[in-house]
């Protein structure tokens, strides 16, 4: 659910790189059913995360984007809560077409990925315990855990470079309070989230 | 399976209020949907939760689309639709108001702040998220050497992570784990 490429320490990269976009041909504005198409394709194509498949799409395909646009926006889906590409193609659809522009958007992109989720579902209800199944999704599961550590570890690494300090606490106290005494993900973050933003906002004058 | 009008509306409640505290986002989520979905309601067990979210990392699409694996798990086709729509809706409305104003803020200190904060608390949710597949997953060695070695081909490679899903999958069927 965590690739490397769609977390929040992408975003400074994300910001460096915007300067160094080249300008592009602004290509005519896309319709109703181009958008849809487009973000299908996106959908079905996107193998191990979305976000490298929608970035070649807008910026180097159709040109919808320029590539100084497209790292703006998603620095700003980063900053926001929930699913990352989701919030861009939302914001992208309405940009493109309002409302009805973003609904075909999120369609195409979600749609086509309902529709296997929901097949793989119902091959899971009926042959998840078989033998064979079982060990191939014990597999399955012991991967996606290194994964998730490994994606983990790599957004950890400008942390581990810092000395010790509040933002290690703060690092720490999520840890703990969500994954190991399981608190409530809302409870814990309204006590977290400005009490490190607070700690930022300090840091920002160090400089 | 239970498509009855309480568990849609328990579900629609409970992933639309995550869409907003999805810090950085949808793996944050995971430590959250494992206690509501597995701890609280009991829909699922431990096992089958890591599972379903291990298929849905391995299929093509987004990674978010788990929840309609597990909304689909636990309340039919409805719940897919509900769970992928909560999960998806708020959020998105969120960050087109937004997207509106905050453009214009791209270099304010405050706003640098909001994200530079946001960033150990996204760390630590997803170590929470990686502790708690990984307990689910990993009953024997069999299973912590699949993580392991996921874990260092992920980190130290930038090969394609589905071809270690392809190996584990294979050590699952040969009955390693």
């Amino acid at each position: 659910m965590s690739k490397p490429n769609s977390t929040p320490s992408a975003v400074s990269a994300a910001e460096r790189d915007a300067s160094a976009a080249g300008p592009a041909a602004a290509a005519p504005r896309p319709s109703i059913t181009d958008l849809f198409l487009a973000f299908a394709g996106v959908s079905l194509s996107g193998f191990g995360g979305v976000l490298a498949w929608a970035r070649r799409m807008l910026v180097e395909n159709k040109r919808w984007m320029t590539a100084r646009e497209f790292n703006n926006l998603l620095a700003l889906c980063q900053f926001l809560p929930g699913p990352n590409i989701v919030n861009l193609c939302a914001v992208f659809g309405v940009r493109m077409r309002g409302i009805p522009g973003a609904l075909a958007c999120l369609l195409g992109l979600l749609g086509p990925s309902v529709v296997l989720m929901i097949a793989a579902g119902v091959l899971y209800r009926r042959f998840g315990t078989l033998p064979e199944l079982h060990g191939v999704l014990s597999g399955l599961a012991a991967a996606a855990a290194g994964m998730i550590i490994a994606t983990a570890l790599k957004m950890a690494e400008p942390l581990i470079r810092f000395r010790l300090g509040p933002q290690h606490a703060v690092a720490l106290a999520t840890f703990l309070t969500v994954g190991v005494l399981r608190l409530s993900l809302p409870l814990v973050l309204l006590v977290v989230v400005p009490v490190s933003i607070g700690f930022a906002w300090l840091r920002s004058y160090e400089k | 399976m239970r498509n009855d009008a309480d568990t849609l509306t328990a579900l629609f409640l409970q992933f639309a209020i995550l869409s907003f505290f999805a810090v950085g986002g949808g793996g944050s989520a995971v430590p959250e949907m494992h206690r509501q979905t597995v701890e609280i309601a009991q829909w699922l067990t431990d096992r089958q939760f890591s599972e379903l979210f291990a298929i849905a990392q391995a299929a093509p699409g987004p990674n978010i689309m788990f929840v309609a694996l597990l909304g689909h798990f636990i309340a039919g086709v409805p719940g897919a639709v509900v769970a992928t729509v909560a999960m998806c809706g708020p959020s998105c409305v969120l960050a087109y108001a937004v997207s509106q104003v905050v453009e214009r803020f791209r270099a304010a200190r405050w706003r640098i702040a909001i994200q530079a904060g946001l960033v150990p608390v996204t760390i630590g949710l997803l170590t929470a998220s990686a502790l708690i597949i990984a307990r689910a997953a990993d009953h024997d060695w069999g299973g912590f050497a699949i993580t392991a070695g996921t874990f260092a081909f992920v980190y130290w490679t930038s090969l394609s992570p589905l071809l270690a899903f392809a190996v584990a999958a294979l050590l699952g069927l040969s009955g390693f784990a």
